[in-house]
């Protein structure tokens, strides 16, 4: 295969007509048209010795659709890397090339020998990324966007055929960050948004420049990427201005600017760690404002993107709230107009969702979900979630959230690449429920509903309270009792907040309930409810037994969930069997416990209530008597005046 | 649906202000300071142990021959004022005490924003359009 071009070439700058290689004259004239235009201007006099600029070559290649793969396999076979550039004959043979992979022939040698249509690409429309770059307003962009179009062109395409195209390549994105970057070596002067960041630019392009050879040579891998993105990260921390800079042409897209590439999210989430090192917490708000005022937008867009992107309006972002406005930064400093809602690919569920599965089709994560059933809970649980940091979940969520936080942390560490990876080899139920819910997971606990307006608003439901706790005998266990109480009807008042319990239950009677209650035996629980509560009315010994039983029930509650408690409770008093049937003997030590401590708090209760009434009686006597000689009162302070003269 | 609904800072400026566009808005704003006397009115009539208990929805504050002025005060001051047609007799106290509350809410939301300062004037496109969904619609 090799040595065909190799000799078909014959070494460096050879004509296209020292070829072996077919070229039926349409085939020529339009090579030579793309060629031409492949190349750097200065060049075009001599297209026999040029070589066409990698980067443009690049570019078309990716215009024309194919997956990133088949490029490389193109660019291999038609000796380009070989010879480290793309001399004529290698153009026109991966040309060649590409019109065979695009008829769907393997790259071969061989393929292209036989008769082949012209290899298409996508039209390079200048004309729609001028329309979205050119706001009026916008300083010092202008003259990014005669440069930028090229690049928006081919990210256009590479990005939405990477994005079609791929189901496996964890490499695709590297593909489209090279063309920019070599792009930027030629505009990377003119960019004025600062003088650091030219600086910073320069570095920049130089790094892009080596992993664009590299790239060439040795294909995209994800070590590469980690680095750029690492090295994007520590010299671009310093300025925002300069950060925004390697984001400008990937940003766009021209059907959808607000949608969030690979390269910015990681980008994206590299500032966010610089900013708040744990990427499940939050962003609070005043260092998200020093932040995003670095970009020098004016205060009234910034403010209004903070509105757009803080869905959940609690002050503070999370990761994915933190990345759509960054986005929408970015979006705004290059000229796009911030929309009056947020886009839907930047909401921060979508965001969640796709920062995990950053190019598999939706189908595949889908076909994932649906062998999963424990992931459809995962992710409703995460949906449900709340949104403010201090709504506390459930504590089962929140050990649900501490592994997926580890793991978390750990993924994220890792380029997002691996993930895609390792989900395809997740295949065990358990395992990939996991990972599911590690995908669900970037959204940290403040995540809110999906449609905005319910996120704008303040009124999510809180998640079900944790479970009441089994005190013996608390306020709220004695508000549960005023409820019983109200429904008998019985209730006395005392001084004392919690409701007062009637009359103390003379001991023995308890006791003898107790006994009574232990032979019981469970099932009868609920039978003797209707009696017992005609029973419990009469006697009053019932209404005594309440406040002892009040804890029992408290335990019997959670053990017993058929049990209906109103009904109970007054059943509970009299027998006072049905709560210690079950855990007969620890539970009736306690309960006993807890009546005796009942009934001493009863009594006090009516000692009080008894010194209380006496005070109030006298102090209304006192009281008769001085209203009687009320008139003088008002004149006493005159009489003590007149005295003190 | 109200005709006007204005926010009011604690020293008694406009936060914001709109009115559904007649040919005399002028007449609303004015309403709306003059009742800013009742406001103050009601909110000293508590007196200071009872400011905790004081309720934050001040109802009608002063009826005119062709509005009805309803305040909603703050626990930081901040006053909603809102000049209701009086021949829109279907608004109940409910309505207006949900209405205040949506607006309390919209205006909490703005202060979470840092961008805000509080005591700036009010340029929020949520609360505009929160406000908007609460005037009467002018045919």
């Amino acid at each position: 295969m090799e040595p065909g071009p190799a000799g078909a070439v014959g070494g460096t700058g050879t004509g296209s007509g020292a070829l072996f290689l077919p070229l039926s004259d349409s085939e020529q004239q339009r090579y030579s048209e793309l060629f031409a235009r492949c190349c750097p201007p200065g060049a075009a006099a001599a297209p026999p010795e040029a070589a066409a600029g990698g980067s443009s070559v690049g570019e078309l290649f990716r215009a024309s659709q194919l997956p990133p793969d088949t490029l490389h396999q193109i660019t291999e076979v038609c000796g380009a890397k070989r010879v480290g550039y793309f001399g004529p004959a290698q153009f026109y043979i991966a040309l060649k090339l590409i019109a065979a992979a695009q008829s769907g022939f393997p790259v071969r040698i061989e393929s292209i020998k036989n008769e082949l249509p012209l290899p298409r690409f996508m039209a390079l429309k200048n004309d729609s990324e001028i329309r979205y770059g050119n706001p009026a307003e916008l300083h010092g962009v202008k003259f990014q966007v005669p440069h930028a179009t090229l690049e928006k062109n081919s990210y256009k395409r590479t990005d939405e055929g990477d994005k079609q195209e791929h189901k496996s390549p964890p490499m695709s994105p590297i593909c489209s960050p090279p063309a920019s970057p070599s792009s930027y070596q030629r505009t990377s002067l003119s960019y004025g948004y600062g003088k650091s960041r030219n600086g910073l630019e320069q570095q920049h392009g130089a790094s892009y420049e080596v992993r664009h050879s590299t790239h060439q040579q040795d294909g995209p891998s994800s070590g590469n990427y980690g680095a750029k993105s690492a090295c994007a990260c520590s010299t671009l921390n310093r300025s925002l201005s300069a950060e925004r800079e390697p984001l400008d042409s990937s940003a766009h897209y021209a059907d959808d600017p607000w949608r969030i590439t690979e390269e910015q999210r990681d980008y994206y989430v590299n500032q966010f760690r610089s900013l708040q090192p744990d990427l499940n917490s939050f962003i609070s708000g005043s260092v998200a404002k020093n932040f995003f005022t670095k970009s020098k937008l004016p205060i009234p867009e910034l403010s209004h993107i903070w509105e757009l992107s803080d869905v959940d309006c609690d002050g503070a972002l999370t990761l994915a709230e933190f990345c759509a406005a960054f986005h929408l930064v970015v979006a705004r400093k290059n000229g796009y107009q911030l929309p009056e809602t947020l886009p839907e690919t930047l909401l921060p569920d979508y965001l969640q969702a796709a920062s995990l599965k950053p190019l598999h089709d939706c189908t595949l994560f889908d076909s994932y979900s649906e062998s999963l059933p424990g992931n459809q809970q995962t992710r409703d649980f995460n949906r449900t979630e709340k949104t403010s940091a201090e709504e506390v979940p459930d504590n089962s969520a929140l050990i649900q959230d501490a592994k997926k936080d580890d793991k978390q942390v750990l993924k994220t560490s890792i380029a997002i690449k691996p993930i895609p990876k390792e989900f395809q080899h997740l295949t065990v139920k358990t395992v990939a429920q996991e990972s599911n819910a590690l995908k669900a997971r970037p959204r940290s606990r403040s995540y809110s509903s999906t449609s905005i307006e319910d996120a704008m608003r303040k009124g999510e439901e809180p998640p079900t309270p944790p479970p009441r706790p089994q005190k013996s005998h608390s306020r709220a266990s004695s508000l549960d009792l005023n409820k019983i109480f109200q429904q008998n009807a019985q209730a006395m008042r005392s001084g004392w907040l919690p409701p007062p319990p009637p009359a103390l239950p003379p001991r023995p009677s308890v006791t003898q309930t107790e006994q009574v209650s232990e032979v019981e035996l469970h099932p009868q629980m609920n039978r003797p409810p209707s009696q017992t509560e005609e029973n419990s009315s009469i006697k009053k010994e019932v209404v005594l037994a309440q406040p002892p039983s009040k804890p029992v029930r408290r335990k019997f509650r959670p053990e017993t969930q058929a049990l209906e408690n109103p009904e109970l409770s007054p059943t509970i008093n009299v027998t006072s069997s049905l709560p210690a049937v079950k855990p007969h003997l620890p539970v009736q030590k306690q309960s006993s416990k807890q009546k005796r401590a009942i009934q001493t708090a009863i009594r006090k209760n009516k000692e009080a209530n008894a010194v209380l009434a006496r005070l109030n009686s006298e102090l209304q006597q006192q009281l008769k008597k001085t209203y009687g000689k009320n008139k003088i009162n008002p004149m006493l302070p005159f009489i003590l005046g007149k005295l003190s003269h | 649906m109200a005709v006007c609904i204005a926010v009011i800072a604690k020293e008694n400026y406009p936060l914001y202000i709109r009115s559904i566009p007649t040919e005399n808005e002028l007449k609303f704003h004015y309403t709306v300071h003059t009742s800013l006397d009742v406001v103050d009115e009601k909110i000293s009539a508590m007196g200071k142990a009872l400011v905790d208990q004081r309720e934050l929805y001040l109802g009608l504050l002063y009826p005119t021959e062709d509005y009805k002025v309803y305040g909603y005060v703050t626990n930081s001051k901040v006053k909603f004022v809102m000049v209701v047609d009086s021949s829109n007799t279907a608004l109940r106290d409910n309505e207006i005490r949900s209405m205040f509350r949506k607006l309390h809410n919209s205006y909490t939301d703005i202060m979470c924003n840092p961008f805000y300062n509080p005591g700036d004037r009010i340029h929020s496109r949520a609360f505009d359009n929160m406000v908007t969904s609460m005037m009467m619609q002018v045919c």
